[in-house]
């Protein structure tokens, strides 16, 4: 059984289709990544999932059970972190998560353990007697990640988990994030506009632009598919021509690709990093000096260019 | 379970508000000393001249405070939806009706204090308390009408975004419904139609019944006006419940 199946599903606002007929499977135990800009179609999807908005068409299920028909049973299994804070500011952080544990039907002796538990899972133990207005934003991002993990969820959503946070933070909640799904085995979904957050946690990745899937695969894969990284040579004083040396590399097995302007080469390969060394000494063998050497590794930003890019074309046609 | 974590939130936040309580009194109270002193022994239909036009103002006075009080309750899931919390509540595993009736409990324990509050004050400028027995009666009134506007509140907060429609509904809501009852004046005083507006005025009902508990005179028969009392609020309730159920939570 998935932790999340999703067939088809569809949802209009007015006369804007946010999401657009999207299929796909999250395993259990897996951090999967919704990636797209704003306005893709992310918490959308996320609020579908969490039943807090109507699907328009198709179907889904969480955790097996219908989120049509079985509302409350989804309820009961899923944790979720929203965009935006949905906090008590007038309320003390431990009275968020007590109205939280009521809400959940949890038992008194339960709910203090757990209280406890959690907040010393995210660090605001000495803090959780205060009210929410005194919080910064990271603090009530944390009590909110706890929040969602009172009830012990089977699956967890954070919709932008670290957006509006600073750096230092965005780090420390990465790793409460990657901490939690290692040794909880808790599924988590979240969306996010951040291809260094996609790409650093994720399992899995679904790229989604205008409420379509563009992609979905693993981060590896998906920065496979564009062949590789890329070494970008300068030639010094080859008096406008690199042809000699582009030839000599075309010959390699190993590069994938030579691209040549004027005096720079462009060249495609995997293990960069490790051929720079080569590079440097058949150009040397020839007598010919490299002024310059740029590594690019890919990263997800150019897969969504790719992908991105090339649908834009396709639509323009 | 549901209904009491509401009810508990709203009473927290009402208590760690203690300026606002006071706050809310200060009209009611106002009107009390400028019109109730200021009318001074009038006798008013029903009633000696002694009570005056004081004690005829108490119980509508009492009303309003619970008009007010009602209407800010419901209209409290406004403020919710703006700050994002009125997605934790409908994301939790609880019915919408439990949600509907924390509200509305809440609503009702925060006018009823409230009042009594006013009523409590008003002895200090020549209210005389009635018994007891009276004043626990009273209650089912207040209660009654604090279902009926936390209700109207939550019908309208429902359908709203933001609380650009607050004033339409204070000048074209509240004001006439508060001004179109007996609580400043005996309906008897008012023109036909006028008199026909406030007999569909659930406000109407609850200042008569509240002057009928706590002054032992009214227009309208006891019977009546609790059965239409009773009557509204299991409609209203019921209005306010599939109003919630079909809002928008973002």
């Amino acid at each position: 059984m998935f932790a999340v199946n999703v067939e088809n599903l569809s949802r209009k606002f007015k006369d804007v289709l946010a999401v657009d007929n999207i299929s796909f499977n999250v395993k259990a135990g897996e951090l999967f990544g919704f990636l797209g800009p704003n306005g893709a179609g992310k918490t959308t999807t996320i609020n579908m999932l969490s039943t807090l908005i109507r699907p328009g068409s198709g179907d889904a299920r969480v955790m097996g059970f219908d989120i049509r028909k079985q509302r409350d049973q989804v309820r009961k299994s899923i944790g979720v972190v929203f965009q935006e804070p949905a906090l008590d500011s007038r309320l003390t952080g431990r009275e968020n998560l007590e109205f939280h544990a009521m809400m959940y039907s949890m038992k008194k002796s339960d709910r203090m353990a757990r209280i406890k538990e959690v907040l010393e899972l995210v660090e605001l133990t000495n803090k959780a007697g205060k009210k929410v207005e005194t919080y910064s934003g990271g603090m009530k991002r944390r009590l909110e990640i706890a929040r969602g993990l009172m009830h012990r969820p089977e699956i967890l959503f954070l919709d932008e988990p670290t957006i509006g946070l600073d750096s230092q933070t965005r780090r420390h909640i990465w790793d409460y994030i990657k901490k939690l799904n290692r040794e909880t085995g808790i599924t988590m979904m979240l969306t996010t506009h951040y291809m260094e957050e996609a790409d650093y946690l994720c399992d899995r990745i679904l790229i989604i632009d205008y409420g379509k899937i563009v992609a979905l695969d693993t981060p590896s894969n998906l920065k496979n598919i564009l062949g590789g990284d890329v070494v970008d040579l300068e030639i010094k004083g080859a008096n406008g021509s690199c042809a000699p040396l582009a030839q000599e590399f075309e010959k390699l097995e190993w590069i994938k690709t030579v691209k040549e302007h004027e005096c720079s080469l462009s060249l495609t390969m995997n293990s960069g990093e490790t051929r720079i060394p080569q590079l440097v000494s058949i150009a040397a063998g020839r007598n010919i000096e490299i002024s310059s050497i740029n590594l690019h590794k890919p990263s997800l930003d150019d897969v969504f260019i790719h992908f991105t890019g090339k649908t834009i074309r396709e639509q323009a046609n | 379970m549901a209904i009491y974590v509401m009810w508990l939130r709203d009473m927290k936040i009402f208590v760690r508000a203690p300026s606002r309580i006071i706050g809310s009194l200060v009209i009611p109270f106002l009107l009390l000393i400028s019109l109730g002193l200021g009318l001074g022994k009038m006798a008013m239909p029903g009633l000696s001249a002694d009570v005056g036009y004081l004690g005829f103002l108490v119980p509508g006075m009492a009303a309003m405070t619970i008009l007010f009080t009602g209407m800010f309750s419901g209209l409290s899931v406004l403020w919710d939806r703006q700050y994002g919390f009125l997605k934790e509540i409908m994301v939790a595993p609880v019915s919408r009706v439990s949600i509907v009736i924390g509200r509305i409990a809440s609503g009702a324990s925060t006018g009823v204090i409230q009042t009594y509050l006013l009523i409590f004050v008003s002895i200090f400028i020549g209210f005389k308390l009635p018994s007891f027995f009276s004043l626990c009666f009273a209650l089912v009134y207040m209660i009654l009408m604090a279902f009926i506007f936390t209700s109207i509140g939550l019908i309208f907060a429902s359908r709203m975004k933001d609380e650009q429609g607050f004033g339409l509904i204070m000048n074209f809501l509240v004001f006439p419904l508060l001004f179109l009852s007996g609580t400043f004046v005996p309906l008897n005083n008012f023109p036909g139609w006028m008199k026909i507006i406030s007999y569909c005025n659930p406000l109407t009902y609850g200042v008569d019944g509240l002057r009928n508990t706590l002054l032992g005179s009214s227009l309208i028969p006891l019977p009546v006006s609790m059965g239409v009392m009773g009557v509204a609020a299991v409609l209203l309730i019921v209005l306010g419940s599939y109003f919630f159920e079909t809002s928008e939570v973002i």
